[in-house]
C-alpha cells in the first residue's frame, strides 16, 4: 500500500537548516492503522504531510498504491490527493460558511461529480456518521465531536485508499475522543488503511500498529494488541 | 470556461464566498461604484454643459466676424490720418465677391432712434436688417415674423420688436401686432415680436425694420453701419477677416498696415476659445473620471488581498482536498470580476439617477443651465468593459498570492 524508502527532509531556518526527517524507512500494508508518535519536534507532523503530498522531500523515496510521489506538478498532487487521500485534522478544517452538506461535498466538487449525485453521496456519509439531522447545520451550530465526524465524512466522501489523521482527537474531551476513535476503528475494520499522527498513549493503543519517531529517525515499529473503543463509549 | 461560468456551483460558491462576508464585499464594492458613479456623473454634466452652450450659441452663426469703419492711423495716397472711414454697399458686395470661403455677407445700419406710441416713448436701438438676419441670428419669435424680402422689395413701413421694447411702449396684455409706433415721427406697422436673448452677438437691437427701408428714411444712401461675414464652416474665419480688411482698406484707398481703420469682433474666435474651455473640461473630467474607477479597482485588489490572507486556510484546505491552484485562481478571479462587475452596474444606474436629478433640478425651461445631460451607451459599454479587464487583472493578483503558498503552511497558520 505505502512504502517510504530513506526520506530525508530539512527546513531552512534563516541561515542554518534544520534536519527534521533523517532517512525514514516506512512500509504500510492495506488495512493497517498505525498511530505515529513522538515528543514535538521528532517529526511526526511533517511526515504525515509529505504522505499527505501536502509537503515534498528532500530526497528519498514514496510508493503510494504502487505510484511513485516524485516530482509532483501542483496540478497532479492536487488530483491524487482527491482521489488517494483523506485528511482529518485536529482543528476540523470544515470551512464555516458552509453547511455540513456542502462541508463534506467539497472533495466531491473538485473531482467534478454532477450537484445532484455530490448532495447524495454527501448525505450517504452523513448518514454513516450518524449526522444526517444535521446535514443543513453551519459548524458553528455543532459540537466538537461533531464537527470531527463532519470532517471524517468529508475525508471519506472520496472514497480514498488512505485515510490521514493528524492528532484527530487533538481537541476534544476525553470522552468525545473515544467516540471518534470508536467510529475510526469501525471504519477500519471496514477495511480502510488509516495513518494517524497523536502523543496519546491510550489513543495509540487504540490503532494496531506503534511507530514512535525521535529526532526524525525510527525508534521503535511494534505491533500492538488493539484496544477496543466502544468498551468505554 | 463556457461550461464553468454555466455551471450553478461556480456561482453558488462565489455567491457564499461573498455574501458570508457581507461587510467586506459591500466596502470592497463601494469603490468602484464610486468611481463609475463619478464617471458617469461628470461626463453627463460636462455633455449636459456642452449642450447648453450649444444651445445659447445654436441660434449664432459662429463662424463669424463684424467689421465697422473707423478713422485712418496713417496716411495713404495723398489721404491724411484720421480720416473717417465710411463701410458701403458696394464694399459689401466686392467682398462677398472676392474673398475665398465667404458664406454671407450681410450689411447692417443701426441708429438709437426716438420711439413713441400714443403717451409712451423711449430711445431704441433701430436696426435695419436684411431677413437673412433671422437665419444667422436666430430670433426667437412670440408673435407674428420677421422681416421677409417683400418688406425690402416695398420698402415697407414695418417694425419687428423686442418684448423689453414691448414693455415700455404698450400697456401689458395689449395686442402689439398691427399696431402702428412712431419712429422719428414716423409710423411703422409692428409685425412681430421677439424674445430677448440671453447673449448678445454684437450690439443688441430692440427693433429691426427693412433695411431698405432704413437706408432711405434716414438718408443713409448707400453707407452701412457694418457688415456681419459668415464663412463657411471649412474655412478659417481669422484668415477670411484678414482677407475682407485688406481688401476693405485697397477699396477705400488705406494704408494696407493701416490697423485702425476697421474695427472688427470675430466671433470665430471668441467661440473658439469657449470651444477650447469645454474640450478642456471634457479631458479634466475623463481624467478625474478614469482616475476614481483605476483607483477603486486598486481597493477592490488591495481588499481582495486582505482576504486572501484572511482565507490561507480555507484555500490550503480546499487545495488538500484536491483542488488545484488553477481552480483557487479562478474562482477568486470570477469573484473579483463579479464584484467590479456588480459594483459597475449599480454604478451605471446610480449615476443615471443622478443625471436625472441634475436634469430635474438644473435641466428645466429654455435658459436651463445644464441641458439633456447624458452619456452615450458606448461610453457606458466601454467604461464596463475596461472594469472587467481591470477586475481579471486584480484579481490574478491575489490569486497568484494565494496559490504561492504551499497548502500545507496554509493549514498550519492558526
Amino acid at each position: 500500500m505505502l512504502q517510504i524508502h530513506q526520506l530525508h527532509k530539512s527546513y531552512a531556518i534563516g541561515d542554518s537548516s534544520l534536519h527534521v526527517l533523517k532517512g525514514i524507512d516506512l512500509e504500510v500494508e492495506e488495512g493497517e492503522m498505525v498511530a505515529i508518535m513522538g515528543s514535538s519536534g521528532s517529526g511526526k507532523s511533517t511526515l504525515l504531510n509529505i504522505i499527505g503530498m501536502l509537503d515534498e522531500a528532500d530526497s528519498g523515496d514514496y510508493v503510494l498504491d504502487g505510484l511513485p510521489i516524485k516530482n509532483l506538478t501542483e496540478k497532479k498532487a492536487a488530483v491524487y490527493r482527491n482521489k488517494f487521500l483523506g485528511f482529518i485534522f485536529q482543528s476540523f478544517n470544515l470551512i464555516n460558511y458552509k453547511n455540513a452538506l456542502e462541508n463534506v461535498a467539497l472533495p466531491l466538487y473538485y473531482q467534478g461529480m454532477k450537484r445532484r449525485e455530490r448532495q447524495e453521496k454527501a448525505l450517504f456519509h452523513l448518514e454513516k456518521v450518524g449526522l444526517a439531522n444535521w446535514a443543513k447545520h453551519l459548524p458553528k451550530e455543532l459540537s466538537g465531536g461533531q464537527k470531527q465526524r463532519v470532517a471524517i465524512a468529508r475525508a471519506l466522501a472520496a472514497n480514498p485508499k488512505l485515510l490521514l489523521a493528524d492528532e484527530p482527537t487533538g481537541a476534544l474531551d476525553t470522552k468525545t475522543s473515544y467516540d471518534i476513535m470508536a467510529f475510526i476503528q469501525q471504519l477500519n475494520d471496514e477495511g480502510k488503511t488509516i495513518l494517524m499522527v497523536t502523543h496519546e498513549e491510550d489513543i495509540a493503543n487504540m490503532c494496531k500498529r506503534i511507530v514512535r519517531l525521535r529526532d526524525g529517525v525510527i525508534m521503535e515499529d511494534t505491533k500492538v494488541q488493539q484496544v477496543r473503543a466502544e468498551q468505554y463509549v | 470556461m463556457l461550461r464553468f461560468l454555466l455551471d450553478r456551483d461556480t456561482w453558488q460558491e462565489v455567491f457564499d464566498s461573498l455574501s458570508k462576508n457581507k461587510l467586506r464585499s459591500i466596502l470592497t464594492m463601494v469603490g468602484v461604484w464610486w468611481g463609475i458613479l463619478l464617471l458617469i456623473g461628470l461626463l453627463g454634466s460636462a455633455r449636459g454643459l456642452e449642450n447648453s452652450f450649444n444651445r445659447l450659441f445654436g441660434s449664432f452663426a459662429t463662424n463669424s466676424v463684424f467689421v465697422w469703419g473707423q478713422s485712418t492711423g496713417k496716411p495713404f495716397k495723398g489721404f491724411q490720418e484720421g480720416r473717417r472711414v465710411k463701410l458701403s454697399l458696394s464694399d459689401a458686395k466686392k467682398v462677398e465677391e472676392n474673398v475665398e470661403g465667404i458664406e454671407f455677407v450681410l450689411p447692417r445700419s443701426q441708429q438709437r432712434k426716438n420711439i413713441t406710441r400714443n403717451f409712451l416713448s423711449g430711445s431704441f436701438q433701430t436696426a435695419g436688417d436684411y431677413p437673412l438676419l433671422d437665419e444667422l441670428q436666430k430670433k426667437k419669435l412670440i408673435h407674428g415674423r420677421f422681416i421677409n424680402q417683400n418688406d425690402i422689395d416695398d420698402r415697407k413701413k414695418v417694425a419687428v420688436i423686442s418684448e423689453s421694447t414691448y414693455e415700455q411702449l404698450f400697456e401689458k396684455d395689449e395686442e402689439a401686432i398691427g399696431q402702428y409706433i412712431e419712429i422719428d415721427n414716423i409710423n411703422f406697422k409692428v409685425v412681430g415680436m421677439f424674445e430677448n436673448g440671453n447673449v448678445n452677438m454684437g450690439p443688441s437691437t430692440d427693433v429691426h425694420i427693412p433695411f431698405t427701408t432704413f437706408q432711405q428714411v434716414y438718408n443713409r444712401g448707400d453707407r452701412i453701419g457694418w457688415m456681419m461675414i459668415t464663412g463657411k464652416p471649412e474655412f478659417n474665419i481669422k484668415q477670411i477677416e484678414e482677407d475682407a480688411k485688406l481688401l476693405l482698406k485697397n477699396i477705400n484707398n488705406i494704408h494696407p498696415q493701416d490697423k485702425r481703420a476697421f474695427g472688427s469682433f470675430n466671433l470665430g474666435k471668441e467661440f473658439a476659445k469657449l470651444t477650447g474651455f469645454l474640450i478642456g473640461m471634457q479631458f479634466l473630467t475623463w481624467f478625474v473620471g478614469i482616475a476614481t474607477l483605476i483607483a477603486g479597482v486598486f481597493a477592490i485588489g488591495n481588499i481582495l488581498l486582505i482576504t486572501v490572507k484572511e482565507r490561507t486556510k480555507e484555500i490550503g484546505l480546499r487545495r488538500a482536498l484536491g483542488a488545484t491552484p488553477f481552480e483557487i485562481k479562478r474562482q477568486i478571479v470570477v469573484e473579483a470580476v463579479f464584484l467590479t462587475l456588480i459594483a459597475g452596474l449599480f454604478g451605471i444606474i446610480t449615476g443615471g439617477w443622478i443625471l436625472i436629478a441634475l436634469d430635474h433640478f438644473f435641466g428645466q425651461g429654455d435658459d436651463a443651465a445644464i441641458v439633456n445631460a447624458s452619456v452615450s451607451i458606448a461610453v457606458v459599454l466601454i467604461a464596463m468593459v475596461i472594469l472587467v479587464i481591470l477586475g481579471t487583472l486584480i484579481g490574478l493578483i491575489p490569486a497568484f498570492k494565494a496559490t504561492s503558498v504551499k497548502p500545507i503552511e496554509a493549514l498550519r497558520e492558526e
